[in-house]
């Protein structure tokens, strides 16, 4: 099995779900549920086949698309691109089986889904800039039809909202890789031709910002952050969770291996604004979480600080920094997958209220303690408590800041504090009763409340395997970390990496 | 039995930190209702742990000045840069963790009765190992990141069990301030590990010599200068200071440790007296040389001086507020805090075995107090205000007997307790100090106050007639409780013999030495002149409570005999000297309106930006959509209708070939070139 099938398996399991006749709809779920296993079997068994032979040379496939632009068909997947391959695949699954109940029009419903993950596996492993950019275009409309359809709270507003921002960003990538293509010649649209050739550094100064800026509101980077919260609340479940998963990854993923390699020197005049945007993200986020009375929307603010984490590490321009950076975008990839599939699945379809008073009436702890542990769980992942994932990310990007801006430190601690403070609030008023719930049910009202349905067994599976995920990485970082170190040698970072 | 598992040594001693987290994993499998089972793992696991660190002791008894084992694992690799994490063995984190498995072993069977109508029982023991595991962890950590890890794990333990009364809004509301108090110093000790880190490009404490504990990290780090002409050692360990300060409840860190009393006793024994607190201290006392390593002329580091400061001022400022309070456990809990002080100020002073034979003593004394407490509470029908018992020396004898000689420990009552000794080890270290005399000043106040306010706590708890009229009868606990506290008693007893002046054989194992029986040493002038002090401070500090609380009035809403004579003094002591307010004041409160006004500037600024943006592209679309009613669309459809007559000719070009769309995204995309170069040229 080589990486290709992770794309191909998605495409071909959309295109199943469509030819489906209609009264087999309820089987569109297996359909998507063997798509996404086959998509991460093949990301793990590649993943594997790299450890085993690290000084192989990396999978790659080419072949002529459109000649007379340049364009070819050039997929690739060193280490890092492979560990994002194996984040989407687990994001997959688990955001299938947190859709499993999903019975309005499903066969739409998993195409859309499916072809969101297909467009994801291309992006992480296209060579080819075009090729890139293409597959980052089939990811929009698709997201837009989930929430749309599927969403619930103010879904339009959500829905358009994050596909004016995507459409923004879409173009100021189209018109940064443009400038890219022709000042390199305007031959090839080759990624590792576009680093290798000589901008001028005015070109770079003033075309960085727009290739990063495109990527970066995909990231959720302070101030362009907005779609992400109202996104997220909007979108059905498992839309949420392949937003805050992996689309926003493809923003990080595309300003770490395009933008950055592209324009080394315009980064390099970019980057302190870049470090001070990050470090008021990783503030503001926390702050805003710290104040928020719906569930979802503090999980959403939460990923605006928690990506925050992943900007500053790009913007240290180290080997500490993008690893950590590469570490907490797969680390907050399934910890927010976690969080928004609980907040949103489990809890959210039994109660129909993400308030937080109002969830304290329900007494979670008692009537799904299953969901509170898993929740306490993965709040204490996204303190970044040692064990998880979060923990050797964080570490790492605190590594990278102190190569580079020290002064920030205090502001970033300051963060993980602030973090602290809103995740402990946010689980223990949605899961652990309240004062005036309490009082309520001592004289009658929360009595009232019926009970809730126990777990299911794919609600179970998914948070067990989204877990397990990210306590594997907390305990025994080594292979993931290896590999992202493999993605880290390739010759885009060497002018920015290894300088003399 | 010990020679033939020396070889195996290394890989046994994981297992003492990983036998109770395996527990906590098995445990939080078992469904509700398995509680007795829960709690039958979870002392199997910790028998286990605590067989293999005693055996780990006996392995440490010979005096060497090497680490009996230092290994190093990797951990993660980064290219050639490895992260190393590792056990070590020395008799440091030998005594420490016989200590924790010890005393935890005890509480944990004490735990089994006094928790038994506990509903989640089982979850009860299921944290409490993973408390375990985690504090040995700590202990035995041969790299400073493996520490780090287990202390913020130990703080989650903490942090579960402080609010395991969750329905108690107190109860959340300290486990929340535990646990984020305790990272804001936590914070300080990460970044001062990141800066050791990139000075000497390791975390190891020993590692076949390019450890951070060995000489040559020792010597680059204090080489290595920073701002202002600080060694980068100096600066590091202030940071690491400040995260000892978090965990171990200091002057002006301490606030969250009262509060933590919200948690179940066993639970307050265990962590907040015993062990998790005393974790800062043993991270001082396992980073010392580090603290050490840039010593100026008068042989004093700042970091070490700033160390035996903070100590002296939280001794003496938490005996004092513990002298104003009325619950019985906020009492223990500030002499907690107190005998902490002490710790730090031996620590600071250079008495690194007297901190550390003082923290082991202590938490020998500590426990057995805060059990006894549990059970005096017990039999009182959970009443924990001293005001309202009184005379329970005749009702329960024996929990009487344990108290009285943890009291007497803890106030340092000479000779046979081990208070006496370990205390008066850390007052030694305080006198001979080159960097003054206030810290020895500040700990004999302290140590004067100690014995005032337990004495003032046994006689409002055990004697007079009971206070507090019409209640149930109080009943003296059943056996499972009380065996553990004799076994305590005992403990608190017996460490006297290691830590005399006449042999001081904890000192010097420390240090790797052989220790010899010298009894004239009791009488050297020095030593002589110390036993004088302690004397006195015992004799007038029980002396001055005796004779203000002997006679108390038999009324429980009676004010403190103090009270009249110090007038607004005692109010101000009965508010802890008013830090609660100041930082709801001065932080939290600044901090919410902070969060408050982000909040707004979310909500008012970008969303209705966003909003307006939205609006805009809205009105566009309407004003070109007239235009296009009005005007393009009747010219479209009268294109259509000639275009239909040549649609079979345009088909060609629409085969459904993406070749064919992405030809005509090219174009537009050349036509953007155009554009680019026609306006950069």
């Amino acid at each position: 099995m080589n990486p290709a099938w992770t794309i191909i398996s998605a495409f071909a399991g959309a295109l199943l779900v469509l030819l489906l006749p209609a009264r087999m709809a309820g089987q569109s779920r297996i359909i998507a549920l063997i798509a996404s296993l086959v998509g991460a079997a093949a990301a793990a068994v590649s993943c594997l086949t790299r450890l085993n032979g690290m000084e192989s040379d990396v999978w790659s496939f080419k072949s002529d698309w459109i000649p007379s632009f340049g364009i070819q068909f050039h997929l690739a997947a060193d280490g890092l691109a492979l560990t994002l391959l194996m984040l989407t695949g687990v994001v997959a699954i688990a955001g299938v089986l947190f859709s499993w109940n999903v019975t309005k029009r499903p066969r739409a419903f998993f195409a859309y889904f499916l072809t969101i993950i297909g467009g994801v596996y291309g992006v992480f492993l296209s060579q080819d800039a075009f090729l890139l950019f293409v597959c980052y275009e089939i990811v929009i409309l698709p997201k837009y039809m989930l929430i749309a359809i599927w969403g619930s709270t103010n879904r339009e507003y959500g829905a358009m909202k994050l596909t004016m921002y995507s459409i923004g960003s879409s173009a100021l990538i189209l018109l940064g890789l443009v400038v890219a293509y022709a000042a390199a010649g305007g031959t090839s649209f080759d990624i590792a031709h576009l680093a290798a050739a000589e901008y001028s550094t005015e070109l770079q100064n003033w075309a960085f910002p727009i290739l990063f800026l495109g990527f970066a509101v995909l990231a959720g980077m302070w101030p362009f952050h907005t779609w992400a919260p109202t996104g997220h609340v909007a979108a059905p479940t498992a839309a949420s969770m392949l937003l805050a998963g992996v689309v926003m990854k493809l923003g990080a993923f595309g300003a770490l291996c395009i933008a950055i390699p592209l324009f080394p020197d315009g980064f390099a005049v970019w980057q302190p604004f870049i470090a001070g945007l990050a470090v008021v993200g990783i503030l503001y986020g926390a702050f805003t979480a710290l104040q928020q009375k719906d569930l979802k929307f503090v999980i959403g603010y939460s990923s605006v600080s928690h990506m925050g984490f992943v900007m500053l590490g790009l913007a240290t321009a180290t080997h500490w920094g993008f690893r950590g950076a590469a570490l907490q975008m797969i680390s907050h990839g399934v910890i927010a997958g976690l969080l928004f599939g609980i907040a949103g699945r489990v809890v959210y379809e039994r109660t129909h209220t993400r308030d937080l008073t109002e969830l304290g009436g329900f007494n979670l702890w008692k009537s799904l303690p299953g969901a509170a542990i898993a929740f306490t769980l993965a709040t204490a992942a996204s303190m970044g408590l040692p064990g998880f994932s979060g923990f050797v990310a964080e570490i790492s990007v605190v590594i990278g800041v102190w190569e580079s801006y020290p002064w920030l430190l205090p502001w970033v601690a300051l963060g993980i504090i602030i973090t602290g403070a809103f995740s402990l609030r946010a689980m223990y008023r949605a899961f652990f009763p309240d004062s005036k719930a309490s009082s309520a049910e001592t004289m009658g009202a929360g009595s009232s409340t019926p009970p809730l349905d126990p777990l299911t067994w794919p609600e179970i599976s998914a948070m067990a395997l989204l877990l397990i995920v990210s306590l594997s990485i907390g305990i025994y970082p080594k292979p993931w970390v290896t590999l992202i170190d493999d993605g880290l040698r390739s010759p885009l970072f060497q002018s920015i990496l290894f300088q003399p | 039995m010990a020679e033939a598992l020396t070889p195996h040594l290394p890989q046994l001693l994981w297992l003492v930190p990983l036998l109770p987290m395996i527990a906590a994993g098995v445990i939080a499998m078992l469904p509700n209702g398995c509680g007795k089972l829960a709690s039958k793992v979870a002392l199997g696991a910790l028998f286990g742990s605590c067989l293999i660190a005693l055996i780990a002791l006996v392995c440490t008894l010979a005096p060497s000045s090497a680490p009996t084992i230092a290994t190093a694992h990797h951990w993660f690799c980064y290219g050639d840069e490895a992260v190393k994490v590792g056990v070590l063995l020395d008799p440091m984190s030998a005594s420490m963790a016989a200590m924790v498995t010890f005393v935890a072993f005890c509480i944990f069977v004490y735990s089994t009765g006094y928790m038994e109508t506990e509903q989640r029982f089982g979850r009860f023991f299921g944290f409490l190992s993973l408390f375990c595991g985690a504090m040995l962890m700590l202990v035995l950590a041969n790299s400073l990141l493996l520490l780090f890890m287990a202390w913020e794990l130990v703080g989650l333990a903490s942090y579960l069990l402080i609010g395991f009364y969750f329905k108690k809004p107190a109860a959340a509301a300290a486990a929340q301030k535990a646990f984020i108090t305790t990272r804001v110093g936590d914070m300080a000790f990460l970044i001062g590990m990141i800066w050791l880190y990139r000075e000497s490009g390791t975390l190891m404490f020993y590692d076949g010599g390019t450890g951070l504990l060995e000489t040559n990290a020792l010597e680059s780090l204090a080489a290595a200068t920073t701002c202002g002409g600080l060694a980068v050692s100096a600066g590091a360990s202030l940071l690491l200071l400040v995260g000892a300060m978090g965990k171990s409840g200091q002057v002006p860190l301490h606030t969250w440790l009262p509060d933590a009393m919200e948690g179940p006793t066993p639970v307050s024994a265990l962590i907040h007296a015993a062990t998790m607190v005393a974790a800062g201290v043993f991270l001082v006392a396992r980073t010392h040389p580090i603290f050490q390593a840039a010593v100026d002329v008068d042989g004093a580091s700042i970091a070490l001086s700033a160390a035996a400061w903070i100590g002296g001022v939280t001794a003496l400022y938490a005996a004092l507020v513990a002298m104003a309070q009325t619950d019985i456990k906020r009492i223990l809990a500030y002499s907690t805090v107190s005998q902490l002080g002490f710790m730090m100020i031996a620590l600071g002073t250079g008495g690194v075995a007297a901190a550390m034979l003082h923290l082991i003593c202590h938490a020998f004394f500590k426990a057995l107090l805060f059990l006894s407490a549990g059970s005096v509470i017990h039999g009182c029908h959970d009443e924990q205000d001293i005001r309202k018992m009184g005379g329970l020396r005749k009702t329960m004898p024996k929990t009487f007997l344990v108290y009285a000689i943890g009291m007497m420990a803890l106030s340092g009552f000479p000779f046979f307790f081990s208070g006496f000794w370990s205390k008066e080890a850390v007052l030694h270290s305080a006198q001979v100090w080159q960097g003054g005399i206030g810290p020895f000043l500040l700990a004999v106040a302290a140590a004067l106050l100690t014995a005032f306010y337990m004495t003032r706590q046994a006689l409002m708890v055990f004697f007079g007639s009971p206070r507090k009229p019409g209640v149930d009868h109080p009943h003296e606990s059943p056996k499972v409780m009380l065996v553990p506290l004799y076994v305590l008693a005992a403990g608190a007893v017996l460490l006297s013999v290691i830590g005399t002046p006449m042999w001081q054989w904890f000192e010097k194992w420390m240090g790797g030495e052989a220790a010899e029986f010298d009894g004239g040493a009791l009488f050297h002038g020095h030593a002589l002149g110390l036993l004088g002090v302690s004397l006195a401070i015992v004799t007038v500090g029980v002396g001055a409570s005796w004779k203000i609380y002997r006679n108390l009035s038999a009324d429980s809403n009676a004010p403190d005999p103090l009270e009249e004579k110090l007038g607004g003094v005692w109010g101000f002591l009965v508010a802890a000297m008013g830090f609660d307010t100041l930082y709801e004041k001065a932080i939290i409160k600044p901090l919410a309106s902070l969060a408050c006004v982000i909040n707004s500037i979310e909500r008012n600024i970008f969303v209705p930006l966003m909003a307006a943006l939205e609006g805009g592209f809205k009105l566009f679309g309407r004003l070109t959509g007239s235009t296009d009613e009005k005007g393009l669309n009747r010219g479209f459809d009268g294109v259509c209708s000639g275009m239909k007559n040549r649609a079979s000719s345009a088909s060609d070009a629409q085969v459904g070939r993406p070749q064919g769309y992405l030809r005509a995204i090219g174009l537009g995309m050349s036509v953007l070139l155009i554009l680019y170069f026609w306006l950069s040229a």
